[in-house]
């Protein structure tokens, strides 16, 4: 059984159609990336699947469950977890507070538990302190936990994005442009970056990126999409030549 | 028959004032998405204004109003430029709150200065029609051809002119809108100078209508403008004369049927039911927001 | 000099974030309350003032963690005021023996409580579906109709309003329940819940990305808010002994939202400094008359431009963070320290 499978979704915005009639299967363990220009529906699909927008037509399966229909923290607790294009963190929280957030899903005590300040509000927060600080300190975090995330340099910032997305303990996770606004050595960091969470983590990855170096170099599996529509799928190299794509890319290219 | 007429006249009348006010709170939110919550008491400032003018120049109907709007309205803008203004960056309760502390402040400093409620002398000759069995004033047709003149020049405004079309323009997006060479603080200053102008004229009618004057009065008033606002769609001018005579028209009516004490409550659960089942208003529509 | 008062601050600091401290506090205060009404240490208008402090707490704290720590705006605190305060009487004066009055009323406290929260969770259900100011229009209208409500029924006195009640609101009772309520609302705060609510100030829809449940989460502090204006309220008629639906209108609302705003949002320190505050300079501005009136706002005004997020905007007092949260950062430190190479 696939991991997450999308069937025939399409999704408009009165009258836009950011995405037509999708079609996508992702194995366990899979890392795939999906490219495409400017506004071709890609951060749609991640809405899509993660349950900011509900779809307009089609079904979206995730380990056999339907996904469209459910709300956003449902669909973060069934283990699907992301990061967004322009980074949202919460800006006045502590770096430890933006993971701890996270954990919402996973603590048990009741709201009347929290109010006293009862046993299993004490046992679980203090459980879920000390997961969060190790956490942060795989992402050598832990130095800054009780700084305010927006006080963090961009760069670290874009790292305790993935970090709380990885505190809600995912199976896949969605990855959009994690790239954006990196230097070229950066980037090759962000490349080894991904690879050792995905091994660490044992996660099944979604990676929408600009940047063809990065898609090209770790990607197994691309997905092109434009304007809404899917134009090809296969690996790196196949996509690379496929001349339906570069006419997408040139054609943007062309315009500017 | 003759008795529904005459509630349709009473309920014009009072539609047509809570339209006014409605006009400048939906005009404050549609370009800054604040809640100017000291416009109330401005238009109790125009009440008050109107009363100074009469009794003291003893000027005649029509220059007491240019006076009346003019003189609320200068003070609308100076209120923008000196309070709100150096909080647009802050975050938006700052404005919010501010807006509340004007407002209590207009209150309490006109009472400080009148403690007393203060009657408007008559402006107009007040001269009754009987159609058939209905009476008719003259105040109320003025105060409703007025309000009709006024809310038909600011649509004109609004969607014809290219200050007009600035508003609409900010109130639509405002990022790029302000980059493409619009003036933004003047045009946000003639939205405070129209919104606020016209709520002095609203005081003004209520004040001839209903002619004992006090500094709490645009509290209720206020509200109930707000709400009509809300209710039109908030941001939406249109939206917001329309949700200004449903207000006028549910509370006559509820006065009508009902003790006269249950006015208020019928009329905001009404109002209450509505916003669940049209959260948005009338004419208003959800923002888009972008993940 | 700096070095002393660096040291008194950090002494301060050690004591006020001590296990016991807060137990000892609630003792110590409670005693010396108890022996100042009993003994007429402090005399009877000081203690009038004192109690209105404690209920303008429990106002402002309660509030602040729906337009502070959640970023919504709700303008219909007064209301679920009024109807705690409707409530306590009701049940003291009608239904109580009089008797074991003093032991039943906390039970009318309670229930003035309850009362409200039920009626803020039925407001809290349509009023979160969608976004925006849609609080602030709803809870506007939801204070006016509880205003007007009352004023038209006569069995509880109508516009005229409602007596009859004793004097239960003394001091001890006065801090026992702002003490509670400070301490269940920082203990909401530092939760799960309370994070929650504070990531749906910062992001609504990351939170809910996040596995927030953002809908639970609003109502939570939505009705565990309005049960303590309901307290609030229910001791604010047995202080008075004098109820009547004006005494709750919006202009009550106004004054509970500039006691939030000016303390600071998002902050128990700044709520309890908001009303001590706001409740003091008004006594003590009492000779300058409706001057006074006119200067307040003034002062809230330029508060707002020169501070937007009020006196303590955002910062809280040590001695209200739980330890763990305190000292969480540090104590990781030194675990690593010892084990250094834990984190490879
Ligand atoms: N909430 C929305 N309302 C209306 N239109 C939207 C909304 N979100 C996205 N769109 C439109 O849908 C299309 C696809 O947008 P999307 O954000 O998915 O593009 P993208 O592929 O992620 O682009 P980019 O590379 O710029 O991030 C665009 O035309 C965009 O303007
Ligand atoms: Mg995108």
């Amino acid at each position: 059984m696939p991991l997450l499978e999308m069937k025939n979704i399409t999704h408009r915005f009165e009258g836009l159609c950011a995405v037509a009639n999708f079609n996508f299967q992702l194995t366990q363990g899979e890392l795939v990336g999906i490219i495409g220009p400017n506004g071709a529906g890609k951060t749609t699909v991640f809405n899509l699947i993660t349950g900011v927008y509900r779809a307009t037509e089609g079904s979206i399966f995730f380990n056999g469950d339907e996904l469209v229909g459910k709300t956003p923290h449902q669909i973060t607790k069934m283990g699907v977890a992301r990061t967004f294009q322009n980074i949202r963190l919460f800006k006045e929280l502590t770096v430890l507070d933006n993971v701890r957030t996270a954990y919402f899903g996973e603590a048990t005590y009741s709201p009347l538990e929290a109010l006293l300040h009862m046993g299993r509000y004490r046992r679980e927060e203090t459980k879920i302190t000390e997961r969060a600080l190790e956490l942060l300190s795989v992402f050598q975090l832990d130095n800054a936990a009780s700084e305010l995330a927006k006080n963090l340099p961009y760069g670290l910032q874009r790292k305790l994005e993935i970090a709380r997305a990885l505190a809600t303990n995912p199976q896949l996770l969605l990855l959009d442009e994690p790239a954006a606004g990196m230097n070229p050595n950066e980037i090759k960091q962000l490349m080894d970056f991904i690879g050792w969470i995905r091994k660490t983590f044992r996660l099944t990855i979604i990676l929408i990126e600009h940047q063809m170096r990065l898609v090209m170099g770790i990607c197994e599996r691309l997905v092109v999409l434009d304007f809404g529509a899917t134009i090809a799928q296969g690996l790196p190299a196949e996509i690379k030549s496929n001349p339906k794509v570069l006419e997408a890319y040139l054609g943007e290219e062309a315009a500017k | 028959m003759t008795y529904i007429l005459q509630q349709i006249l009473n309920a014009l009348q009072l539609g047509s004032i809570y339209a006014l006010i409605a006009l400048g709170y939906t005009m404050v939110y549609g370009i800054l998405t604040m809640i100017n919550f000291a416009h109330g008491d401005l238009f109790m400032v125009g009440a008050f204004f109107c009363f100074l003018i009469a009794v003291y120049l003893q000027l005649p109907f029509l220059p007491t109003l240019m006076l009346t709007m003019f003189g609320v309205a200068c003070l609308g803008v100076l209120i923008e430029r000196m309070a709100y203004k150096p909080l647009r960056a802050a975050p938006r309760v700052s404005a919010i709150i501010t807006a509340l502390g004007v407002g209590l402040f207009l209150e309490n400093f006109t009472l400080a200065l009148s403690p007393y409620p203060k009657n408007i002398p008559p402006l107009l000759a007040d001269k009754t029609w009987m159609i058939g069995s209905v009476t008719i004033s003259s105040l109320q047709i003025i105060i409703i051809a007025l309000s009709v003149s006024l809310m038909l020049i600011l649509d004109f405004i609004v969607q014809r002119t290219k200050a007009g079309m600035a508003m609409r323009a900010i109130s639509w997006d405002k990022t790029i809108v302000p980059l493409m060479g619009v003036p933004v603080n003047k045009i946000i200053s003639l939205t405070f100078a129209i919104g606020t102008g016209l709520g002095g004229a609203a005081g003004m009618m209520y004040g001839l209508a209903y002619p004992v004057i006090d500094p709490y009065m645009g509290i209720m008033v206020g509200w109930k403008a707000f709400i009509s606002a809300v209710v039109g769609g908030i941001g939406n001018v249109r939206g917001a004369m329309i949700g200004g005579f449903i207000l006028g028209t549910v509370e006559i009516l509820v006065a009508a049927f009902f003790p006269s004490t249950y006015r208020d409550f019928v009329a905001f659960t009404l109002l209450l039911i509505l916003l669940i089942f049209r959260p948005y208003g009338i004419l208003g529509r959800p923002s888009p927001q972008k993940v | 000099m700096a070095d002393f008062y660096k040291n008194i601050l950090e002494r301060w600091q050690n004591i006020s974030t001590h296990r016991f401290f807060w137990p000892v506090f609630f003792a110590a205060g409670l005693a010396f309350s108890i022996v100042a009404s009993a003994f007429d240490i402090l005399d009877l208008y000081l203690q009038l003032i004192l109690i209105y402090v404690g209920i303008n707490i429990i106002l402002t704290v309660s509030l602040n963690l729906v337009n502070g720590y959640m970023g919504e705006f709700s303008i219909g605190h007064a209301g679920f005021m009024a109807i705690g305060a409707y409530t306590a009487s009701l049940l003291t004066v009608n239904v109580f023996p009089a008797g074991a009055l003093n032991y039943l009323f906390p039970l009318a406290i309670i229930a003035g409580g309850v009362a409200a929260s039920v009626i803020g969770l039925i407001v809290a259900i349509p009023s979160f579906k969608t976004r925006g100011d849609y609080l602030a229009i709803v809870t506007l209208a939801f204070g006016m109709i509880v205003k007007s409500g009352l004023e038209n029924i006569e069995v509880i006195g109508g516009p005229r309003g409602f007596l009859g009640m004793s004097k239960l609101t003394t001091l001890p009772w006065v801090f026992f329940w702002t003490v509670l309520s400070v301490w269940i609302i920082r203990n909401l705060v530092y939760s799960k819940f309370g994070r929650g609510v504070l990531s749906i100030r910062e992001d609504e829809i990351a939170s809910d990305l996040m596995s927030v449940n953002t809908r639970q989460v609003k109502i939570i502090a939505f009705v565990v808010s309005s049960f303590f204006a309901g307290v609030a309220g229910g001791l604010f008629a047995h202080a008075l002994q004098f109820i009547n639906p004006r005494m709750f209108d919006i202009i009550k609302s106004t004054d509970i939202l500039i006691m939030v705003y000016l303390g600071g949002i998002a902050s128990i320190a700044g709520s309890i400094i908001g009303a001590v505050i706001y409740t003091i300079l008004l006594e003590i501005l009492r000779p300058l008359g409706i001057w006074r009136m006119v200067l307040m706002p003034l002062m809230l005004v330029l508060l707002m431009i020169y501070r937007p997020r009020g006196i303590m905007g955002m910062r809280e007092a040590r001695f209200f963070v739980p330890l763990r949260d305190l000292l969480a950062a540090k104590l990781w430190k030194q675990k690593n320290k010892e084990a250094p190479d834990a984190s490879a």
